[in-house]
């Protein structure tokens, strides 16, 4: 397989088996301290706010021996003089090997790749894709269960929350049985729903926490937006309705593990960050040699 | 009772087998409302039909349909057929057809969507042709019928 030169903007263009090979590749990382990307240069162009995911590309493009340039927001560049899009792309293209971008509307991902001569990934594109943060959910995921046909339970927002729809999206290629549980008004959208029907998925939604957790070899965690909610009195129900507690997770299976892609707020008690449960921080972590994979595999540095 | 009897047209555009009740989008397609308010049209709407069950039939004089006019009555409705009239012959006559992809012919409906702000052509990957679905290749946002018909 062979992902030199190409973007990777939405895991609607990855196969099973690129995803695969990403994640085999990711594996093979962990273990790596070649520096194969020695020479090469990445550019990070975040127009919105980020920790995990500009400092994890900018630390996995590091270990490989690749240099690092960009901005962190776009107050620093002269988009905000009024430069459009395509000009950015065109001009930062002659400074690096490969661009990860972050923007606030949807699609700009792919109009930067379709603009670049250089590959493109997508870090966030609005409320889209996310496709790095989709690989990192699925190798950590892999890496717990030694596999990807799990019973997982999604719970918060699912409405708004781009991780969620990609992750059941990829999940459904692997046959996994998703519960969905959401408060009513952010329940997931029918038509990212829809677009599962061509797997053999099976996905049930639920209004029953203690249930669904009970189930679930996999339970993961989204923050529920207060912004979203235009009575507070309204969200604080929502809120504490929809809150993860060792007492939610007391007829958990043994073995399950919790995820969440963060940042969080309060929808997981932080006594639950010292149980056997809670991998969500493990995960922050895979962000890395999953981004090194990504990179090293667009870049042809590893193969 | 005494049988009306349309006249046929010399020049212009026959539009047949149009689902019914889709009639006034097509006017509207074809700026026969706003754009050209002093066409002469024929319009006939929910006429009985084998194929359709009801069709509606829209007679355009002295005004041949473009291309883009075609992509786009497609979309609302597959089944039509177009009849291109000079001197009273029928000189061309397709049924329309709902490519594949899309380009430029429409506005994303998603107003989060990059195409809104910048230069850039939209572009649509035909998903499913009846109910009509179209994701834009930017924002992977899904648009219906309803989305579409908005836009005219």
């Amino acid at each position: 397989m062979n992902l030199k030169g190409k973007d990777i903007i939405s895991i609607r263009d990855l196969t099973k088996k690129d995803i695969e090979y990403i994640l085999k590749t990711a594996e093979k990382m962990e273990k790596s301290s070649d520096r194969p990307l020695k020479g090469k240069i990445l550019s990070c162009m975040f127009f919105e706010p980020s920790t995990r995911t500009r400092l994890s590309f900018s630390t996995a493009m590091e270990r490989m021996g690749g240099d690092v340039i960009g901005f962190a927001s776009k107050e620093t560049t002269s988009v905000a003089k009024g430069e459009s899009l395509k000009d950015t792309i065109k001009t930062v293209e002659n400074y690096c090997d490969v661009i990860v971008i972050r923007h606030p509307k949807e699609g700009a991902s792919r109009l930067a790749a379709d603009v670049s001569k250089i590959p493109v990934i997508n870090a966030g594109d609005g409320s889209n894709q996310h496709p790095t943060q989709t690989l990192l959910d699925l190798y950590t995921i892999k890496k717990e269960k030694n596999r990807l046909d799990i019973n997982i339970a999604l719970i918060g927002d699912l409405k708004y929350g781009r991780t969620v729809h990609s992750l059941v999206y990829a999940l459904a290629m692997w046959d996994a049985k998703i519960t969905l549980v959401s408060p009513e008004g952010l329940e997931m959208p029918r038509e990212v729903l829809g677009d599962l029907n061509r797997f053999n998925a099976k996905i049930n939604e639920t209004d029953d926490i203690e249930t669904a957790i009970s189930n679930s070899d996999v339970l993961y965690v989204t923050r529920i937006q207060e912004e979203r909610f235009p009575d507070p009195g309204e969200y604080e129900k929502i809120k504490g309705a929809y809150r993860i507690t060792l007492d939610t997770l007391k007829h958990a299976k043994k073995d399950l593990i919790i995820l969440h892609p963060l940042p969080r707020v309060d929808e997981i008690a932080q006594e639950v960050d010292d149980s056997p449960y809670a991998r969500y921080f493990e995960q922050v972590n895979n962000g890395v040699p999953v981004r090194m994979a990504v990179l090293g595999l667009v870049l042809g540095g590893v193969r | 009772m005494k049988d009306i009897r349309v006249k046929r047209i010399k020049n212009g555009t026959v539009i047949d087998h149009i689902t019914g009740g889709q009639a006034f989008n097509v006017l509207k397609i074809m700026g026969l409302r706003k754009e050209y308010p002093r066409t002469t049209l024929t319009v006939a709407m929910n006429v009985p039909s084998k194929k359709l069950g009801f069709k509606d039939i829209v007679k355009v004089e002295g005004k041949e349909i473009k291309k883009e006019e075609v992509d786009k009555i497609a979309l609302i409705a597959p089944d039509t057929t177009i009849n291109i009239i000079r001197e009273h012959e029928v000189i061309k006559k397709e049924k329309v057809n709902i490519p594949a992809r899309l380009e430029g012919v429409l506005r994303c409906a998603n107003p989060n969507c990059i195409t809104r702000f910048e230069d850039a052509t939209s572009k649509f990957i035909v998903e499913e042709k009846c109910p009509i679905k179209l994701r834009c290749s930017y924002c992977e946002r899904v648009m219906s019928d309803k989305d579409i018909v908005r836009q005219f």
